[in-house]
């Protein structure tokens, strides 16, 4: 057993477990986007970002930092909203966000974070890049427009699924996830259109065709649910 | 002079929606010519922005140059301006136009020979991009939605002229 601190609360933990899972296990809330229960943690949307006291105030993402004994972490302070809303400001900006007419408008996980961070307006100028949709598929739509390059979809397909069809294509703010390097997702030969990318996608970026805007519900904890039955591929 | 606040409103380029939920405050409209009086606004018959505007609730992106010269206008003669609604917020759906070239869109729309609003004339010109008003000026307060809900638009005003800070919190912010 390890004791660390919690926002001044002392817990314990497993060797192994992240400080996310033991801040979850103790009923304590942060923040995140790109972690997904049952699926392996990335650390890569910085949404989770926790102060740890005893390592100079060091800020590392809780979702994949194991915790040490002594730890002494803080989940909430003015510094650490200030900087996930930065974060979150960003991410509104770097796509279009259009919330009214999205398929997801009221039950988005984006949304949900600028309700939960209080972020009523961005302060940073917009992008408003052009950006495609992928229609080509039978029973799904992918709308990079909505994408906030997460990878859950990535991770579920290949970890959950074991098919291997998303994976990412170009590199920085020009990164889109891509089906098997790059065709249309219709014409994909290892998509096996299970559907758990579009259950794992916290957006509106994936959806099932024919749902009208704010119609579609999302299942992501599926995902948890089928690695409890069954270990993931990898 | 009376006592009570000086509230103007102002529509650039949205769907009205926003104004339309103001409208159904519907009798609470009667309780707040207690508090405010709306004294500019696109159901006030009146041309020039008067001087002294307490809140300023502005729907719409800026999309003309007329629509920034009001903004700017506005910005000068009003205590504190509202982004009221998404499209004033983050651009929404005038915003789609923003990746595309500003000629082809009015060509799309016009087709071919005159073009109202690619050059200034008796319709103002067209600016590069549909932005939200905080790309222009100082924006004092948010109200998020597509529209804002009457009872998000309500507590807005009431919070602001009762406690002098408007406070929407957790749904009441949420966009869409
Ligand atoms: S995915 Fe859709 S609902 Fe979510 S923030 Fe983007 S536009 Fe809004
Ligand atoms: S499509 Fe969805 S799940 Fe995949 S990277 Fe984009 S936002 Fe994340
Ligand atoms: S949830 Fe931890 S970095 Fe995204």
């Amino acid at each position: 057993m390890i004791t660390l601190k919690l926002d001044g609360q002392e817990v314990q933990a497993r060797k192994g477990q992240t400080i996310l899972e033991v801040a979850m296990e103790n009923g304590i809330r942060i923040p995140t986007l790109c972690y997904l229960e049952g699926l392996s943690p990335k650390g890569t949307c910085r949404l989770c970002l926790v102060e740890v006291t005893n390592w100079n105030g060091k800020l590392v993402p809780a979702c994949v930092t194991p915790v040490e004994e002594g730890l002494e972490v803080i989940t909430r302070s003015e510094r650490l909203d200030q900087i996930r809303r930065t974060i979150l400001e960003m991410l509104f900006l770097e796509r279009n966000h259009i919330c009214s007419f999205c398929v997801s408008n009221g039950h988005c996980e984006l949304q949900d974070l600028a309700v939960e961070l209080g972020m009523d307006h961005v302060t940073f100028p917009y992008r408003y890049p052009g950006l495609d949709m992928d229609l080509s598929h039978e029973g799904f739509g992918l709308d990079h427009n909505r994408c906030v390059v997460c990878s859950r979809c990535i991770r579920a397909c290949s970890e959950v699924e074991g098919a291997f069809t998303w994976g990412f294509q170009g590199r920085g703010v020009g990164t889109m996830v891509a089906i098997d390097l790059g065709v249309p997702w219709g014409l994909s030969e290892t998509c096996t259109s299970c559907g758990k990318c579009v259950q794992a996608c916290p957006t509106g970026a994936l959806f099932e065709k024919g749902v009208a805007t704010a119609a579609q519900l999302k299942s992501p904890e599926i995902i948890r649910e089928v690695t409890e039955r069954r270990p993931r591929v990898f | 002079m009376s006592s009570k606040v000086r509230v103007a409103t102002m529509w650039f380029s949205g769907c009205s929606g926003c104004h339309m939920a103001f409208l159904d405050l519907d009798e609470r409209l009667i309780e707040l010519r207690e508090l405010a009086e709306i004294v500019y606004s696109p159901i006030v018959d009146l041309k020039e922005i008067p001087n002294g505007i307490d809140v300023a609730l502005i729907e719409g992106t800026v999309n003309t140059t007329e629509q920034l010269e009001h903004l700017r206008e506005i910005r000068r003669k009003a205590k504190f301006v509202v982004a009221f609604g998404d499209c004033a917020i983050t651009g929404n759906v005038p915003s789609i136009r923003n990746p595309g070239p500003r000629d082809e869109m009015l060509q799309a729309v016009y087709g071919d020979g005159h073009l109202p609003g690619l050059k200034e004339g008796v319709v103002p010109a067209i600016l590069p991009d549909a932005l939200p008003l905080q790309a222009y000026v100082r924006v004092d307060y948010y109200i998020p939605g597509c529209p804002p809900d009457a009872d998000r638009i309500w507590k807005f005003i009431v919070t602001l002229i009762k406690e002098g800070e408007p406070r929407l919190e957790g749904e009441e912010i949420r966009f869409g």
